[in-house]
């Protein structure tokens, strides 16, 4: 071998070792970053994304965290997370406790997204679901406790709807009313007007991304009264009512009685009216 | 080697400080006026630019959009707005024109910093490097567009791109970014020179890509007075992309710097006592006016 060719020789072995070096130092720098962002894409309970966000994970997929969602929301109630914040870095969120989502008809963060994070197919805010209201506390709740309330009920922009109030007994009191409130996630878009507003200290109505509040029926479940409205009838063949062949002037009770024989009065000439007889005689002399 | 106690002041005593510094100043007040006029809007409530620099809009009608964190989010699957494709369309042609790399040192907030560290490193002597090579940053950038694909979680590098942090700090809150810049900082001042902008910073590499056939270069079309004082390889971030250029005349290399790699900063054209280099196109010709020989030759052929 040449003196050159070892020198070539040399520097080919250099060159790989280079680049193994780097392709490696690079490939554990993309490791920690896969495991850091398994950490750091998990949205905590009280963070909520803006109206028409996507799904989290292809939300921060789409998000460039550019932040003029922000700068557009005519109430200032969206901000980016900072480095330390517990929401992925430069990505908006609000909370719903000091500043919710006002629901502004034109939904100007959507227009303001050049990315669609934020859905450009969402055009009314009323089918937005930013999360979902739940009376987390019905220990606070004042309203359990037969207290009128109701502001949850009445801030609510989809009123009626999305949060009802039902009614129930006071068994405290014994003649009063408790008026629940109740939320509805076919009309709750999770603004969290109702958590800012609620009275208490901490508020026993809070808002959750929807993952976290919604429950979710096993797929196989089938309730059979639903079933039977679509179908328009029973699906099974209807019970037949029973019959007890009993004599007449017999009945049997199936709310606990058990058998009542029916007693007919006795038969006798004499009215129960004492006044009758009376006037029989009267009318006899007549 | 240069004697970094008396670095430039050549060029004040020939030039006199402002002429010796020109292209700084400019550059500073670039960066910081970006920074203030995303700032107006906050601060005093007159709008002209919204968002960062990963998409704005200014005065209500301009978008302008980063494509390297555009490419992550389409690879990572969504579906962008037309005003987005038109501000990365914008984007590409600006710095087509004027070179990828003038992002890097004119735009980029963190160039200051890494600036910083550089002037720091040579005022107070530190040495120490660590040998990375300047291609890591090539295996950064594929590293950002290989994420988005086989990690779920989106556009991974924005959860630590110091270079977006430190300007939505800026225009949107600090919080902690301060320790990913003073990272930047530490790194580059004491781990490896020109560490982070000139190595590892997949952003400038993907910029130095958009830029590779940029019209606007610095040249050393006066390099037949070059002295020798060696003091724009000091000064230089991308050192490596000069010595072909000033020193290759014997050899008929061409004068312009047409190395990507090249920022565009103008501290070479800053630095120098002798005028060699200046700002042009891609192809400028040799000025011989100045070289005696050559001049010479070509009276001779007259």
């Amino acid at each position: 071998m040449s003196d050159t060719d070892k020198k070539h020789e040399m520097n080919r072995r250099q060159f790989l070792g280079n680049m193994l070096k780097t392709a490696c130092g690079v490939g554990l720098v993309g490791m920690g970053l896969g495991i850091y962002s398994n950490r750091a894409s998990s949205l905590p309970a009280h963070y909520l994304r803006p109206p028409g966000a996507l799904p989290e994970e292809d939300f921060l997929g789409a998000c460039i965290r550019c932040g003029l969602c922000v700068r557009d929301c005519p109430y200032d109630m969206l901000f980016l997370g900072e480095v330390g914040d517990d929401v992925a870095t430069g990505t908006p969120y609000f909370v719903a406790r000091t500043g919710p989502c006002e629901m502004c008809e034109d939904i100007p963060c959507i227009a303001a997204c050049p990315t669609n994070a934020l859905d450009h197919g969402l055009t009314d805010i009323e089918e937005s679901r930013m999360g979902l209201a739940v009376v987390v506390d019905q220990e606070t709740c004042i309203a359990f406790h037969g207290l009128r309330c109701e502001v949850c009920f009445n801030v609510c922009p989809i009123r009626g709807k999305a949060i009802t109030l039902d009614l129930q007994h006071n068994v405290r009191s014994g003649k009063h009313a408790l008026f629940i409130p109740v939320v509805h996630f076919d009309a709750c878009t999770g603004c969290g007007l109702c958590e800012r507003a609620c009275i208490l200290e901490e508020a026993a109505i809070k808002v959750f991304p929807t993952d976290l509040a919604k429950g979710e029926l096993g797929k196989h479940y089938r309730l059979g009264w639903k079933e039977k409205e679509k179908a328009g009838g029973a699906l099974v063949t209807p019970d037949v009512e029973h019959k007890y062949n009993l004599p007449e002037g017999v009945r049997y009770d199936l709310q606990g009685e058990g058998l009542i024989i029916e007693e007919k009065p006795e038969e006798t000439p004499f009215s129960s009216n004492p006044l009758d007889s009376l006037n029989s005689s009267f009318m006899d002399k007549k | 080697m240069v004697d970094l106690t008396t670095l430039g002041d050549d060029s004040i005593a020939a030039k006199g400080w402002i002429k010796a510094h020109k292209w700084l100043i400019l550059r500073r007040l670039s960066q910081l006026g970006i920074l203030a006029l995303f700032l107006v809007g906050p601060v005093l409530g007159v709008w002209i630019v919204k968002g960062n620099l990963a998409s704005s809009l200014t005065l209500d009608i301009l978008p302008l959009t980063d494509p390297h964190v555009l490419l992550q989010a389409v690879l990572s699957g969504v579906v962008p707005e037309t005003t987005a494709i038109i501000g990365v369309v914008l984007v590409l042609l600006f710095y087509f024109v004027v070179g990828g790399r003038v992002y890097c040192s004119w735009v980029c907030p963190v160039n200051m910093v890494t600036d910083l560290a550089s002037w720091l490193r040579r005022i107070l002597g530190i040495r120490t490097t660590s040998q990375i090579s300047r291609n890591s940053r090539y295996w950064m950038l594929a590293l950002t567009l290989i994420l988005p694909l086989v990690v779920s979680g989106g556009i991974i590098w924005e959860l630590i791109n110091p270079v977006s942090m430190m300007f939505r700090g800026i225009v949107f809150g600090m919080g902690a970014t301060w320790v990913v810049v003073l990272a930047v900082f530490l790194f580059d001042l004491v781990v490896a020179k020109e560490g982070w902008c000139g190595r590892l910073c997949p952003v400038g590499a993907f910029y130095n890509l958009i830029g590779s056939r940029s019209l606007l270069r610095v040249n050393a079309s006066n390099r037949a007075e070059c002295n020798d004082c060696m003091e724009c390889f000091v000064v230089c971030p991308e050192p490596q992309v000069i010595r072909p250029a000033l020193k290759g005349g014997s050899k008929g290399i061409s004068p312009v710097i047409l190395s990507s790699d090249c920022t565009n900063c103008g501290r070479c054209i800053d630095i120098c006592a002798k005028d060699v280099f200046s700002y042009g196109g891609r192809s400028v010709s040799e000025t011989i006016r100045s070289n005696p020989e050559v001049v010479k030759k070509q009276e001779v052929h007259i």
